[in-house]
């Protein structure tokens, strides 16, 4: 059997020009996993001010009968590492929100944010690791979706075009209001991608896999306005995957459907489109004086194709690129999350290889 | 978990039907063979349940992988005691299917449920992986589907895989599986290189292929349980050539060694049918090129009978580990073949 994925995916993911490539390392085997303690898919990875790691993983939702509706419960979990990658402790055990890890994210204060796309839900750590504040309400019980493929018929490829695509019964699942892709506003979300905050403390979420929008709440959590709906013209969102906030207050979207990078101001105006790298999955901004973006081009489920980052000027030109999809060390099994607090040592979590790794570059 | 009423109705609709079938071959030479008994030693509230995957590595250390109230993986000595569990709470065991050791003692785990297949190193932490998880809360999946209505299989993604087997470049072959009808066959580092097969009865199709192994020269044997009959393709999987001879196989392995044994098992179904039970459960002993040398055991509950052997570890010729779904046991057995 042939695949003809290959040419499909080139078309996809090859930029028009030869792009400078960034040399980098990989420390091998960053994280030291105590003894029956195992990632699963690593959708999140951040660090503290102190340079500690936080790493958000997918373990395994399991579901009950209680009657007439289906219940989940757990599958996810949520550790912390030291600068060097000794293992330090497990936070939020048992937590309600915890079904199915989508990143982690440390704002200024080193308060921990955890975004949940089973539970639809962003969840506020302070450093000691009690909950302060929640952002969306976990549906009180699931619709199982249906996976019914005839004898001899496979599972479906997932990957953007599947998952950017409003499944029934989404939005009884993501718990958002209206119909999937409506980009309702209000407090809940339907499968959230990403949170990022500006100076005056103001949250942004990503929203997500079922809505197609941009949230905004201040500082205390008080919804205060959405933008986008599901689409390709500009302003409009198609996955929403990531985001991240510049020292002005701009919101920059990794806007997976429609492979480019929005750019929003504070208020949700749209501003430009950055679309000359592949197909953003994950973002991050460095901070400090001279801000960089990175921007993951992660291969999707059923691919070795692309998976390499760029760093890129705020303004949307590319400085370089470094990396590539596959499962050795410096490669990449689809990263979801990047940090990049050190604009020269990135941490990056992976789903496919269900590892963390830490990069080390040198451009 | 608990499935749902809707749940265990579409795993009945996709459960594969073929009726378990007596061996064509007929007076074939009973091999003499013992069982040790209580073999496996388990410490005191720990449990096997189905007995799915047995392999051992070049010590003699036994990897049982068992669907429990979860799947576990366990290991055991070469006299059996208990040594320590893997992998506890991974993301990737949902559904035992099959346990393999590499000639680098590195410990392969095939998981029906969540469609992967996992690679351990010797320390029991995971290496490699191949497939992923379906996402729980992932909608309805996108088909993608050949002219005559199959579901194209994606280079990455398994239905319900059966087995692994690696050749001397450590290139990896998945059987896969249930809902697809293929073998994949995957680089050492986990690249994609070419997939062969589709449902049918067909020379070089697939209806259930369960089971996996290689001999030394690449060669890819399929137990096309479904079909009854070994397909064997050659390392490019092109079909050479089929047996059908011996039942539905179920579990196939071939012995290490400059002469090479294969061994099959058509086991009794585990329907736990009566009437099939009472012409199946053997276990053949053959030549590469298919010839049957031998053939022992039958399907019973007993100590040396067998309930739905599920896979067998033949590192040694006249030593064999086998796993039964039915009885929840691995048996060590010892073949005395005729010289």
């Amino acid at each position: 059997m042939k695949y003809s994925h290959v040419l499909f995916a080139a078309a996809l993911a090859a930029p028009l020009f030869a792009q400078t490539e960034i040399a980098f390392d990989s420390a091998p085997n960053f994280l030291k996993m105590p003894e029956h303690i195992y990632l699963g898919e690593v959708a999140g990875v951040a660090t503290n001010s102190k340079g500690n790691v936080f790493v958000y993983t997918r373990t395994g939702t399991s579901l009950t009968e209680g009657g007439s509706r289906t219940f989940s419960h757990g599958g996810s979990r949520l550790f912390e590492f030291d600068p060097s990658g000794k293992y330090l402790r497990e936070m939020g055990v048992g937590v309600y929100g915890f079904n199915f890890a989508e990143g982690v994210r440390i704002d200024p204060k080193d308060n921990i944010w955890v975004i949940d796309r089973g539970s639809s839900m962003i969840i506020e750590f302070d450093p000691e690791g009690r909950v302060v504040m929640t952002l969306g309400r976990k549906p009180e019980a699931v619709n199982e979706p249906a996976r019914g493929p005839a004898p001899g018929a496979g599972r479906g490829p997932g990957g953007p075009a599947a998952a950017g695509a409003a499944p029934a019964g989404g939005a009884a699942r993501g718990g958002g209001r209206g119909a999937p892709g409506a980009g309702t506003p209000g407090d809940n979300f339907n499968r959230p991608t990403d949170v990022a905050w500006d100076a005056a403390g103001n949250i942004f979420v990503a929203d997500g896999y079922g809505n197609a929008r941009i949230a905004k709440f201040d500082k205390n959590g008080k919804f205060l306005k959405s933008w986008g709906s599901r689409g390709a013209d500009p302003g409009q969102l198609d996955t929403p995957r990531s985001l991240a906030v510049d020292a002005k207050g701009n919101v920059y979207v990794a806007d997976r459907g429609n492979k480019r990078i929005d750019v929003f101001d504070n208020d949700g105006a749209f501003k430009t489109a950055i679309a000359s790298v592949g197909t953003p999955w994950a973002l991050c901004i460095s901070p400090g004086a001279h801000q960089y973006l990175y921007s993951s081009n992660s291969n999707n489920v059923n691919s070795m194709d692309g998976g390499e980052i760029y760093r890129l000027e705020l303004d949307g030109k590319v400085l370089g690129k470094f990396g590539r999809a596959g499962k050795l060390p410096k490669e990449f099994g689809t990263v979801n999350e990047i940090d990049c607090r050190n604009p020269n040592e990135l941490f990056v979590g992976e789903i496919g290889n269900w590892r963390v790794q830490k990069l080390t570059l040198h451009p | 978990m608990k499935p749902t009423l809707a749940i265990l109705a579409a795993l009945a609709s996709l459960s594969p039907a073929f009726g378990q079938s007596k061996a064509k071959a007929q007076n074939v030479p009973e091999i003499p063979y013992e069982s040790t008994p209580n073999f496996l030693k388990l410490p005191a509230n720990l449990y096997l349940g189905e007995g799915i995957g047995v392999a051992a590595n070049s010590k003699g250390h036994i990897f049982v992988y068992t669907r429990s109230q979860a799947t576990r993986l366990f290991e055991f000595d070469q006299k059996g005691t208990f040594v320590r569990e893997i992998g506890e709470g991974l993301y990737g065991f949902e559904f035992a299917h099959a346990v393999r050791v590499d000639p680098q003692d590195n410990v392969w785990v095939v998981d029906e449920g969540t469609n992967m297949v996992i690679k351990f190193n010797p320390e029991g932490r995971p290496v490699l992986l191949l497939g992923h998880r379906p996402e729980a809360v992932e909608g309805l999946p996108t088909l993608t589907l050949n002219a005559v209505g199959q579901q194209v299989a994606e280079p990455y993604t398994f239905n319900r895989p059966t087995d692994v087997a690696w050749d001397a470049a450590g290139d990896i072959f998945v059987s896969d599986g249930y809902g697809n009808s293929r073998v994949a066959k995957y680089d050492k580092n986990g690249r994609f290189i070419a997939s062969a097969g589709t449902r049918g009865n067909g020379p070089g199709q697939l209806n259930t292929p369960h089971t996996i192994a290689t001999d030394a020269k690449g060669n890819v044997y399929i137990g096309d349980r479904g079909n009854a009959r070994i397909q064997v393709f050659d390392n490019d999987l092109k079909l050479k050539t089929q047996y059908d001879q011996v039942g539905n196989p179920w579990a196939i392995c071939i012995t290490n060694g400059p002469h090479q044994y294969l061994y099959s098992s058509n086991s009794n179904p585990d329907s736990n049918n009566s009437e099939q039970a009472a012409q199946t459960g053997e276990i053949y002993k053959m030549e590469l090129d298919g010839t049957i040398l031998g053939k022992f055991g039958h399907a019973g509950k007993q100590l040396g009978e067998f309930s739905t052997v599920h896979e067998m570890d033949c590192r040694s010729e006249n030593e064999i580990l086998v796993a039964e779904i039915t009885a929840w046991r691995v048996q060590k057995l010892t073949l005395h073949p005729k010289k």
